[in-house]
């Protein structure tokens, strides 16, 4: 090959290798993207995190939504894991509390993460958590019994078309 | 230019080193395409007998001869065999010999990056096939078992080594592909012979071309899924873990962002080379040229924004999945632009029906069939129930065998004796076509009746009403296992002792490869060929 054909070739080599180094990056990319994509869409149901509420947010009284509570236990985890109720009554803009108890019928301290998910997909930025225990790991000493506070609202600007919306839990064993 | 490639071969052997030294260093594109079409071939035999075994447990309801974690296995193994190990290298070893041959021009253009690309293969395969035997001497728990796609079960439960060959073994065709990509990319770019442009070259290097631009696009993100699964399962990251902040949907977009590209890079080069065979058995020019490099073009766009059809029941949002409906759906009308383009090849041609043109008639059948049943799948409503069913397995068999595997032996048949120089036994030929086709039809007919009825798959044992239709499936795919045995007899029979090959080999084919003589010379087009 003579030297203009192989340096035009090296040329158009190193440009495809960028490429392949760009689509690589564009992969990594993905990631934080999908997080704030799910984060502003509630794609998955995903809720944000803590939520500073002023007291003086006013609730709409006119207004009832139903929150359905549930808990899943993962595989691998030996808790019991449940709400102490099932469902209430809400009003949007209301500051309610609620809590989800966790007992641990094992002879050895476990810890445990547990994962929030919102259905409908799209309230999910609608349902805010001011205080949760699902924001750190708990850790419960062998026959150890916790119950778990939960503080929400659900906003005012929940569309008027949803009057139902389901919390779930799903409950992971954490090493260490 | 003319002087630039006139000069190439300084720095090449005249003659090549004889013995296994040859095919060791060889840095030849004929020879490593033969190499590459042989391993593809050898691969596509372990990947049959993987699936027979799957086959033979699927035979009668009940569990008789694997458990069901050798059963994940196998057909884990297979699919990754038949996809990586089989089609895309037996693609690239015709990309290989032919694309240099149809542009005129002496060698692919990183000849070396070739050789190295080739010899990573074999032991990408051995990585995947290692830990699938060390079980039996009681080292580990197997291969992976996860799919081909590697997302069937939670994290927890992705336990054993054989995922990790698994990944590393991705990782090694990842540069396999991709390094063969970059060398197709650059080889028709810029050596093309003088008076070859763009818009005239043969559709099979347009199609290659297009391939190899969604290869370096596509792979990476497939190795960077695989990386990430890699540092969640060793070293402490949390992409997919749920308990810690990740999230294992995203690893299905991740692999499907890949992996709906990855059946086109399988498929694309296959609707390259169809229209040379359909044309020179119609006696016609090919139709609708341009047409079809546009429709090319089209669905390789098409294809990096539509991968989540392949999770329409994980959860999107109603208005996602709408989306992904239709995105999809448009890309049948590229689809229909090619169908309708083969279709016109052949309208009043003067056909005659060797075995090339069977396969490639084959393939314009069962293409059609795969093609129209993933026009259904992405329906929303009825998507809910055809996931992850038999539906599934049967329509991309008919896509990626009655597609991919259908259109490549077209081009082995075609191109065979201008490789080997000696034309293959005829009858034999279209013995084995007959016989691929009936079998291959009896294995995955019934395959849609049973996933209709609500049979899934991925699963080694089924309810009993889905009895009959297994059972003729397994007896087709048994039948189609043996008739590919007669594949190689034909091949070797047509090396041993055929009948001498002419250059241009059958009566109406065009292009520059059959200007030369059947074989080619060791190195051609050192002088760069007169393009019309």
């Amino acid at each position: 090959m003579n030297e203009a054909l192989r340096n035009a070739n090296r040329r158009l080599t190193i440009k495809l290798l960028l490429l392949v180094a760009a689509a690589t990056g564009f992969a990594f990319a993905l990631v934080p993207f999908y997080d704030l994509l799910c984060k502003v869409t509630g794609l998955n149901g995903k809720t944000g995190g803590a939520v500073q509420i002023a007291q003086a947010s006013q609730a709409d009284t006119a207004r009832w939504v139903t929150v359905e509570f549930t808990s899943t236990v993962m595989p691998g985890m030996s808790w019991e894991f449940r709400p102490v109720q099932t469902r209430m009554r809400v009003h949007p803009g209301e500051i309610t509390r609620i809590s989800y108890l966790a007992r641990n019928p094992t002879n050895q301290a476990l810890a445990g993460q547990a994962v929030p998910s919102v259905s409908p997909g799209w309230a999910a930025q609608h349902f805010n958590k001011i205080e949760c225990f699902c924001f750190q790991r708990q850790v419960l000493q062998p026959g150890e019994v916790k119950e778990m506070p939960l503080v929400f609202q659900v906003s005012p600007e929940l569309p008027a078309e949803v009057q139902e919306i389901s919390l779930s839990y799903a409950l992971f064993p954490v090493s260490g | 230019m003319t002087q630039a490639i006139t000069a190439v071969a300084h720095d090449q052997h005249e003659h090549p080193p004889a013995g296994i030294m040859r095919w060791l260093t060889t840095t030849n594109h004929k020879d490593l395409g033969i190499l590459y079409m042989s391993f593809g071939a050898i691969m596509f035999f372990i990947g049959g007998v993987l699936i027979m075994a799957v086959r033979a447990e699927l035979l009668f309801p009940g569990l008789q001869l694997l458990s069901p974690g050798m059963y994940n296995q196998l057909f884990t193994l297979h699919a990754l065999i038949m996809v990586f190990g089989a089609i895309m290298p037996f693609a690239t070893g015709l990309n290989n010999y032919l694309i240099p041959l149809m542009i005129g021009a002496p060698d692919m253009a990183l000849p070396r990056v070739n050789n190295w690309g080739f010899w990573i293969l074999p032991f990408a395969a051995l990585l995947l096939l290692i830990p699938f035997f060390l079980q039996f001497s009681g080292i580990g728990s197997g291969a992976s078992g996860l799919g081909w796609v590697m997302h069937n079960t939670s994290l927890d439960l992705q336990g054993g080594i054989g995922v990790d060959f698994a990944i590393f073994a991705i990782h090694l065709l990842g540069l396999s592909s991709i390094s063969g990509a970059i060398n197709v990319v650059v080889t028709v770019l810029n050596m093309r012979a003088p008076g070859m442009a763009l818009m005239k070259m043969p559709l099979f290097v347009w199609a290659w071309l297009i391939t190899a631009f969604m290869l370096i696009l596509a792979m990476p993100v497939f190795s960077a899924a695989a990386t990430m699964l890699l540092t969640d399962r060793h070293f402490g990251t949390h992409f997919f873990d749920a308990a810690n902040g990740g999230d294992p949907i995203l690893l299905q977009h991740l692999i499907w962002f890949f992996g709906h590209p990855e059946v086109y890079i399988v498929l694309l080069p296959v609707w390259g080379l169809i229209p040379h065979i359909l044309a020179t058995f119609s006696r016609k020019p090919v139709y609708g040229y341009r047409a079809q490099v546009y429709a090319l073009w089209a669905i390789c766009f098409l294809s990096f924004i539509v991968w989540s059809h392949h999770m329409l029941t994980s959860g999107l949002p109603l208005a996602a999945e709408v989306y992904f409906m239709y995105s999809t759906m448009a890309i049948s009308i590229p689809t229909s632009v090619l169908v309708f383009c083969w279709l016109g090849a052949i309208w009043r041609g003067a056909m005659t029906f060797e075995t090339p043109m069977l396969f490639a008639l084959g393939f314009v059948a069962h293409f059609g069939m795969g093609a129209l049943t993933g026009l259904i799948l992405p329906d929303v409503a009825v998507n809910a129930q055809y996931h992850n069913s038999y539906v599934i397995v049967s329509h991309f068999h008919y896509t990626f065998f009655g597609g991919g595997i259908f259109g490549m032996l077209a081009a082995l048949y075609y191109w065979l004796p201008k490789f080997t120089g000696r034309m293959f036994d005829e009858k034999l030929g279209r013995l084995h076509f007959w016989l691929t086709v009936i079998s291959f039809n009896m294995t995955f007919i019934p395959q849609w009746f049973a996933g209709l009825d609500g049979m899934p798959r991925h699963i080694a044992d089924y309810a009993l009403r889905f009895s009959t239709m297994n059972f003729i499936s397994s007896v087709g795919a048994f039948l189609l296992g043996l008739s590919q045995l007669l594949l190689v007899y034909i091949v070797f029979k047509c090396v041993r002792s055929g009948p001498k090959a002419t250059g241009q080999v059958w009566e109406g084919a065009q292009g520059l490869e059959f200007t030369l003589p059947s074989p080619p010379p060791y190195h051609t087009f050192e002088t760069p060929p007169a393009v019309k």
